[in-house]
């Protein structure tokens, strides 16, 4: 399965979050590499939508649709701020 | 290959980058989104160009099912990190794959129709010449643009442009100096994305002036 970036999930955290979150700094958890969720790397079949960490590939997001609600993991995140 | 001009209702304005999502109902309830770079500058009306892929789920209807007054179900505009405002004043290096060019046409258009002047190189590598999307509009002379072109499969005869891959050398050719302070935007398929990206933080380019957008045979 290729890997895109988070540009490619612009569309479902504007969704989840009410807000653009492209630019949003997000920190890993694991590793501490810094940097906005448009460079995180993402796999959107996954199943489910997969964002890990460009630094260590750590599993940073994960999101999955059932029954039309969305489920939100961002424990690989120690921080996810808006800058904006 | 075919732009789609939308007409949508209150739509909000859109900056020189973003995208949109696409999202067609089939009548038994099954969806298929696919996210599409809007081809248009700011202010003007917002069109996407759609590749058709012959397994595609939605690129089949958008480029030859879809009629004019038909309505499509749109998310956007979105995403905020691969922009371009013309406050930035930084030369700029774009840099091109495939279809990856309708983001970056965007940006030429907002860059012409802002009355911009900053110096911009462009770099963009397609398959063969018919593969090159908006190459009438690439091609008129514009003040301060500079197009260069490379044919990785096919070449006409007399092709003067470049015509391999795009690796070091033929970005260290075409890339501003890492002295200028450009601000570059790469955008194409994934493992195109990964050698611009790479090449130009060796040239120099700090990472965060290299943005990036990177998609898939699944995407735009």
């Amino acid at each position: 399965m290729e890997a895109l970036d988070g540009n490619a999930i612009g569309g479902l955290l504007l969704d989840v979050f009410g807000a653009e979150m492209t630019t949003a700094e997000g920190v890993c958890a694991e590793c501490g590499t810094t940097g906005p969720v448009a460079q995180l790397v993402v796999y959107l079949e996954a199943p489910g939508t997969v964002a890990r960490c460009r630094g260590c590939s750590a599993i940073l997001m994960v999101m999955v649709e059932v029954r039309g609600i969305t489920c939100v993991d961002l424990r690989g995140l120690a921080e996810l701020e808006r800058t904006s | 290959m075919r732009t789609v001009v939308l007409g949508v209702p209150d739509w909000p304005g859109h900056r020189a980058g973003q995208h949109l999502d696409v999202r067609l109902t089939a009548e038994d309830g099954y969806s298929a989104e696919r996210e599409y770079s809007i081809a248009t500058a700011p202010g003007e009306a917002v069109a996407i160009t759609v590749e058709r892929l012959d397994d595609g789920e939605v690129s089949p209807y958008l480029t030859e099912e879809l009629r004019h007054g038909d309505e499509l179900e749109l998310r956007g505009p979105i995403g905020g990190y691969f922009v371009w405002d013309p406050e930035d004043e930084s030369p700029l290096l774009l840099v091109a794959g495939g279809s990856g060019i309708v983001p970056l046409r965007a940006m030429l258009r907002h860059r012409r129709r802002s009355g911009s002047n900053v110096p911009v190189r462009l770099l963009y590598s397609s398959r063969t010449l018919e593969d090159v999307i908006y190459r009438a509009e690439l091609d008129e002379p514009a003040d301060g643009i500079e197009v260069a072109y490379t044919l990785t499969r096919e070449q006409p005869p007399g092709w003067s442009g470049y015509a391999r891959r795009v690796d070091a050398e033929l970005l260290a050719d075409i890339a501003w100096p890492a002295d200028d302070g450009a601000l570059a935007f790469v955008c194409g398929p994934t493992s195109f994305v990964e050698t611009v990206a790479n090449g130009l933080v060796e040239l120099g380019y700090p990472p965060n002036r290299v943005k990036t957008e990177r998609f898939g045979a699944t995407g735009r």
